[in-house]
């Protein structure tokens, strides 16, 4: 089995020599590397689901793998350099912890092209990936401004990173924006996935009267709390309808697919090169959920308008005038928020309550 | 029914081909695993147990992930031989990485041979103070030190949390929670010894100090009262041994050494503190210990045939299709074995007639 493989390999070395397209009769190997268990029905389920959609895109033209549960750090770099070295030509890093070990291994294997989600760093062989989360928190925010009759809006959040930090301020920008009197109340959880603790805060938010929760954390716990108190809330990731049937109202959903096929695609033809892609609502990166029936035609009306016209760049969630919560300015009238601002977002919007922890 | 019998004379050399006899029962019944799963049994096993001690890439990876767990299981063994039930080695690892980072981060840009040391000074005694929490509550109030150092491991694991978003962030990290890294800093990174087997001046360090222990708990008076208060307190009580210093002793020493593992994972193969910085070394450490007999020579041994499945798990996840589980099983499958084969060499399984 090994003695054929070395074959062909050498067989398929000759002939690339040689000028011929022999590459075509060869799959392309696409290597992913998950921070979590493929069944957490969450980020990591979502990247799972991507790689299964390239498998049936190109079917016998790919071959494709995965580890699961690979700790940031070093077993992180083990993992890549083992992969390379299998002879796999991508490498999809797909959690923000791997930005390191991505740009250390990638060093090491010229060939391998490597694309890591969520960071910063790139390389000549490296690209970098991430979705516009926020859009999909700007419709949902509306939504939740829209719905909430205690006008206090309960917000699950991970860690005080600018990816969350613009995900609560996007939300907030939508509530406020059709609900003037509504009220973020935001919990700081410190995980990405710990359903005990997420349904602590949720436990906690209903509390204090909320009745609408949204969530940046991974589990279908908060959407369970929400079901059993009757109150509202969001899927995160994919769609949690199945934990929260009268709770949900709508979910913001993860899809990695048509990026995975797109770059895979890039690899079989010769033309990948390392990018920069953050990709929206608009580009199918990001998706929402079909809206229930708990929620009424004119809201339902004026969500499908938002997502029609950020999808098309008519609007942008972070458009002036907009002040930062100590009351000075950010974002002009008219003026479109940065994406190298964006990126770095560490401080709140004014009219949220509370500080950020830092 | 069955009941087990005290043998009177346990073999002692099937205590010694325990540990043996546990990994290749592991294999036989993970091969029945694989079978199951629709996995090549050969491959497989070739995967886990054969192919990390042979390929080079692995060899040059393997005390990267023996290091740390020989060094915690070594001071655990320690008090496991009293009786010393330190179940949270995990948290003193980080509360040494903590503690000695903290002092790495504060020396950020001085130069100097001494850096690296009075790091590893402060992470001993960040991960020693942390395990004598428990010690004091057990001698003063008798509180269980398996709880109590167990619940630590969470304090300390938020108090991580708190560290890495606040002073310890770097500060031109973007304001995501991640220190500095210290590994790629000279005066903070652990220099590589022999890296063909991924040994650096902390699995050097590892290696000086088992020795150590192996004389301490061989040939030292100390060794003798720790074995004797394990195997009879009440003798040990008579001996003139104080029990109280010798649960403060291996409460500190255990947590001293899983402190200095942390300290290491963190200068060498981590390179920065995050929140997701501790991998479950601390408990991962404690079947080492027990698949090592407590026995410094067994622990390496173990130690490295852990790290092995470790890193053979990985390789055959993407080449098998290995579900990351299954590595996870294979470990308890190991430990089972062993705890199992011990009873039966300690005691002998009794058909018992109900009498008439």
């Amino acid at each position: 089995m090994k003695f054929t493989k070395t074959l062909a390999a050498a067989a398929a070395m000759g002939l690339a020599l040689s000028g011929s397209a022999y590459a075509d009769a060869d799959p392309v190997k696409a290597g992913f590397i998950y921070v979590g268990p493929i069944g957490d029905l969450g980020w990591t389920w979502t990247h799972d689901q991507g790689r299964l959609a390239v498998e049936a895109e190109y079917g016998d033209r790919v071959e494709t793998s995965y580890v699961e549960s690979v700790p940031e750090g070093a077993d992180a770099e083990r993992v890549m350099s083992q992969m390379a070295r299998s002879g796999v030509d991508i490498i999809f890093t797909t959690s923000f912890g791997y930005m390191d070990p991505t740009i250390n291994v990638a060093a090491e294997f010229p060939d391998v092209a490597f694309a890591h989600a969520t960071g910063y760093k790139r390389a000549e062989n490296v690209a970098t990936y991430s979705a516009r989360f926020y859009e999909g928190r700007y419709v949902i925010g509306q939504i939740a401004g829209a719905m909430t009759e205690t006008n206090k809006i309960g917000y699950i959040a991970s860690f005080p990173i600018p990816e969350v930090v613009r995900g609560i301020n996007s939300a907030y920008l939508a509530a406020k924006s059709v609900n003037p009197d509504v009220e973020f109340k935001v919990v700081w959880v410190y995980t990405w996935f710990d359903p005990g603790k997420e349904a602590d805060a949720a436990n906690a938010l209903i509390e204090q009267g909320v009745d609408v929760i949204m969530q940046h954390t991974d589990s279908p716990a908060a959407m369970t709390i929400a079901e059993e108190k009757g109150v509202y809330a969001f899927g995160q990731a994919s769609d949690m309808s199945a934990f929260g049937p009268n709770a949900q109202l709508t979910a913001i959903l993860d899809n990695w697919g048509p990026y995975y096929i797109d770059r895979v695609g890039a690899i079989m033809d010769g033309t990948w090169e390392s990018t920069d892609v953050w990709d929206g609502i608009g580009a199918g990166m990001v998706g929402i959920a079909p809206f229930s029936d708990k929620i009424p035609a004119d809201v339902q009306a004026l969500a499908t308008e938002t997502i029609a016209a950020i999808a098309s760049g008519e609007l942008h969630p972070f458009t002036g005038p907009i002040n930062k919560q100590d009351g000075t300015v950010w974002l002009a009238d008219g003026e479109v928020a940065d994406d190298g601002t964006l990126a770095g977002l560490n401080f709140y919007v004014e009219g949220i309550d509370g500080e950020l922890p830092n | 029914m069955l009941r087990l019998e005290q043998r009177q004379q346990p073999s002692k050399l099937m205590l010694y081909l325990t540990p043996v006899l546990a990994v290749l029962t592991t294999m036989a019944v993970g091969g029945l695993l694989f079978v199951a799963l629709g996995i090549a049994p050969g491959r497989a096993i070739y995967l886990l147990f054969i192919d990390p001690f042979v390929d080079s890439y692995n060899l040059s990876q393997l005390f990267v992930k023996a290091s740390p767990l020989i060094l915690i299981a070594m001071g655990l063994s320690i008090g496991f031989r009293a009786g010393v039930w330190n179940i949270g080695a995990e948290g003193q690892f980080i509360m040494g990485a903590l503690a000695g980072g903290a002092v790495g981060l504060a020396l950020w840009g001085m130069t100097g041979w001494w850096i690296l040391p009075l790091m590893a000074v402060a992470a001993a005694l960040g991960g020693a103070l942390w395990g004598l929490i428990p010690a004091l509550l057990k001698i003063r109030f008798n509180a269980s030190e398996i709880l109590v150092s167990l619940m630590l491991v969470y304090v300390a694991e938020n108090f991580l949390a708190q560290m890495v978003q606040g002073v310890l962030r770097a500060p031109d990290g973007m304001g995501f929670p991640e220190s500095r890294n210290l590994g790629r800093n000279e005066p903070t990174a652990l220099p590589d010894v022999f890296p063909a087997l991924g040994i650096n001046a902390g699995g050097v360090t590892m290696l000086v100090l088992l020795a150590l222990a192996f004389f301490l708990l061989q040939k030292h008076a100390l060794g003798f009262q720790i074995k004797l208060t394990g195997d009879s307190p009440r003798a040990a009580r008579f001996a003139g041994v104080k029990p109280g210093v010798i649960i403060a002793l291996c409460l500190g020493v255990s947590g001293a050494a899983a402190g200095l593992a942390g300290l290491f994972e963190l200068t060498g193969a981590a390179g920065k503190l995050t929140i997701d910085f501790p991998l479950g070394y601390g408990f991962t450490a404690i079947i080492v210990a027990f698949l090592g007999r407590l026995n410094p020579v067994g622990i390496l041994l173990a130690g490295v045939v852990l790290a092995g499945t470790y890193i053979g798990g990985e390789n055959a996840q993407f080449m098998l299709k290995l579900p990351a589980a299954a590595v996870t099983v294979f470990q308890g499958m190991m430990l089972f074995f062993l705890l199992g084969f011990e009873i039966l060499i300690n005691y002998r399984v009794k058909r018992l007639r109900r009498a008439v």
